[in-house]
């Protein structure tokens, strides 16, 4: 898009591109900022199935949020919930203020890209985009005019009189963008947008999708079962889990800080030790695990000794090599179980003395002549810092 | 043998010598429907042309030869459109013809505004109910056809149960005349052909992505315009089929006319019944028939193809 030419299509003034992530580019971090979309303590139940359970979440303009989970967590509910396909059980969803609860699906300045893309196969694609504006009164020039604008926006102007059963997946894909975000909706809701994708496409997809948040400010709620999709697309995620929201945070927060197990265990590759806190002060913490021995650990405030924690160490924040490691970091002995060559990496489990597997990445930036391979003994060594002290 | 090199599964070798005249698997499943259709629709169609061709005569068969030696003993094909000529110059027929088509045309359309609701609403429904509904649709056809359009004799006729159901509600006071007119042959095709315009239909309607209709809800459409903007033009090929269904025996329909229908009700089902068995004149019969056929046939095949061409597209 041409930042110089005034587009149509640009219903608020966007962010300029490399613009610095001020604190009104993170307004969940300011605690007076009004949430765009405030859900209050929403419950779905489907008979004695509760889907969504009493969940709250706010949401700013501009975001482009990401409801991450299995399949049958309730994110595809809350999804729902938010279109106006499904009606809360209790609890109450504010659109810009505005409570939704008695507003129809085709009342609502929202707007849904399906799953299955539900592209009406009857239609070309200029007439499946032209859909919505035809629905809301606008003349067939005006309609066609805009568009012609947003299949430049998506590139897809020389299939506009093609059926949808003549696209390819991508194509047909980028049509249901485009007709979701044809009437200008307040807010896009994404259902799995990428996953009927293969995966290199998928990759593409995902930076062109953030391409068009950012040029149309529209706030966009994705939901995915995908982690990779949802840390490159997202301002956030909100990781579901049964029904609930496990934890709420930027991409960063959620993979280095998780707040339970099974965020951890979620969100990329974990080791995970059960222990008991050994020493717990303000400047140093201690935790005594049965398959790593005593561990240093990141401070955390409010434990108490004896409790029961868990210690969750990313794969690639720990060291391996053949010699003893000098200074004060965590060592363990174990010996190299299994490798697998990765291309930017390579994963070892090394077996430690109680039996215990750990999993330990690196990386194949300085891959040296002599790799370590299978059935060599090796120090595992990772900081204080590396760890994480899990309650949950 | 560079070709073969290149397709990984080689072709079925070619059959060589006496096992090329054997017929191979495929005819033979092919061959099944192909000799039913030869035997019961390809060669009594001939009969029928070649009966259309001839001369009413008093003998037995009522028909001319197609073959005659005249007086040299040369061999001399009699054939002629007379019968068919006939038919354009008598009224009757052309009014039978007019009027077979505007009955089948108008029950059609009863049909299609009553059974597509039902089918809609069958398709719509969840498991259990779906199930019993269908079985709800066919179970009529357990009973006779003849019995079931006996049965609406007793409904409409002047002491039937309509009438006097009416006549004690205080709603009219003389009863309706409803035996022998076009009203009682429309109910009478609209009842017994409405399963045939709701099977297809439902069957058509079943297959609709319920997420078509929340993409259109979603995207301003109420549900009136989502109806007629998604649903409807998706259903096209059901209408389709459905109407094919009841307009084709409709037209030559026979029995509904006799039993419900007066002396005004002009069907070619019943010209045809006349012309074969009370004015025993074949020919003639013969050419009504293969016209009426012909006039069914065209509007098929031409539908056939233009969906066959928007299919291609």
């Amino acid at each position: 898009m041409n930042p110089q030419a005034p587009d149509p299509l640009l219903p608020v003034a966007a962010r300029p591109a490399g613009a610095p992530l001020a604190a009104e580019a993170c307004p969940w971090t300011d605690p007076a900022a009004r949430p765009f979309i405030a859900i209050r303590h929403v419950t779905k139940r489907f008979g004695d199935f509760t889907a969504v359970n009493d969940v709250s979440l706010n949401i700013y303009r501009g975001e482009l949020f990401c409801l991450l989970g299995g399949s049958g967590c309730g994110k595809s509910t809350l999804l729902r919930m938010l279109a106006g396909f499904e009606k809360p059980t209790e609890g109450q969803i504010l659109l810009d203020g505005q409570d939704m609860a008695h507003v129809p699906p085709d009342r609502r300045p929202t707007n849904m890209m399906f799953q299955s893309y539900a592209l009406f196969p009857h239609m070309t694609v200029e007439k499946n985009v032209a859909y919505g504006l035809l629905r809301e009164g606008k003349s067939k020039a005006e309609a066609y005019a805009r568009v012609a604008e947003m299949l430049k926006l998506v590139k897809l102007e020389p299939f506009a009189r093609r059926k949808p059963h003549q696209l390819s997946g991508g194509q047909r894909q980028r049509v249901a963008l485009a007709r979701a975000l044809i009437k200008q909706p307040k807010l896009l809701l994404l259902d799995e947008p990428l996953g009927a994708l293969d995966k290199k496409l998928r990759e593409e997809t995902q930076f062109e999708l953030i391409r068009i948040q950012e040029t149309l400010g529209v706030t966009f709620i994705v939901v995915t079962h995908d982690q990779d999709e949802a840390m490159t697309l997202a301002t956030r995620i909100g990781v579901m889990d049964d029904g609930v929201i496990r934890q709420v945070g930027e991409p960063h927060q959620i993979y280095e800080e998780p707040a339970s197990r099974y965020v951890a265990d979620f969100i990329g590759t974990v080791n995970l030790f059960e222990g008991q806190v050994a020493m717990a002060a303000p400047d140093m913490m201690r935790v005594d695990t049965p398959a790593l021995g005593a561990v240093n650990t990141r401070p955390v405030p409010g434990l108490t000794r004896g409790q029961t924690v868990w210690l969750a160490i990313r794969p690639e924040r720990i060291g391996l090599s053949r010699e003893r490691p000098a200074g004060d970091a965590n060592t363990v002995q174990g010996v190299v179980d299994d490798v697998a060559y990765r291309g930017h990496m390579s994963s070892y489990r090394v077996r430690l003395a109680g039996g215990q597997m750990l999993r330990v990445t690196q990386s194949n930036l300085d891959r040296d002549a002599d790799p370590i391979s299978w059935d060599e003994p090796v120090f595992a060594s990772f900081s204080p810092a590396a760890t994480r002290v899990l309650t949950e | 043998m560079s070709a073969a090199d290149n397709s990984p599964q080689p072709a079925r070798a070619p059959r060589r010598g006496l096992a090329r005249l054997l017929p191979t698997g495929r005819t033979l499943v092919i061959a099944i429907p192909m000799l039913w259709l030869l035997v019961f629709f390809l060669v009594p169609f001939f009969v029928l042309g070649r009966i259309s061709l001839a001369e009413a005569i008093i003998a037995r068969p009522p028909y001319s030869p197609l073959f005659e030696r005249d007086a040299e003993g040369t061999l001399a094909i009699i054939a002629s459109l007379e019968n068919y000529r006939f038919l354009l110059q008598d009224a009757l027929y052309r009014n039978a013809y007019v009027s077979s088509i505007r009955i089948a045309a108008i029950s059609t359309l009863f049909a299609l505004l009553i059974g597509y609701p039902i089918a809609y609403y069958i398709a719509r429904s969840p498991e259990p109910r779906r199930t019993i509904l269908l079985l709800m649709v066919v179970l009529p056809f357990w009973t006779s056809f003849l019995l079931r359009v006996y049965a609406w004799q007793g409904f409409l006729r002047r002491e039937g149960l309509i009438n006097n159901t009416l006549i004690s509600l205080g709603i009219i006071d003389q009863p309706l005349v409803m035996m022998q007119t076009d009203f009682a042959v429309y109910i009478g095709i609209v009842y017994t052909y409405l399963p045939f315009m709701i099977l297809p239909l439902y069957a058509n309607l079943t297959k609709l992505d319920g997420a078509l209709l929340e993409a259109a809800n979603d995207l301003g459409a109420s549900p009136m315009v989502t109806f007629f903007t998604v649903t409807l033009p998706l259903s096209l090929p059901g209408i389709v089929a459905g109407s094919m269904l009841v307009f084709i025996p409709a037209i030559g329909e026979y029995v509904i006319p006799a039993l419900l229908g007066g002396p005004d009700t002009l069907m070619i089902g019943r010209v045809l019944w006349d012309e074969f068995f009370q004015a025993r004149d074949w020919p003639v019969a013969s050419a009504v028939a293969i016209v009426m056929l012909v006039l069914v046939v065209a509007p098929i095949m031409w539908l056939q193809s233009v969906q066959n061409r928007r299919e291609l597209q």
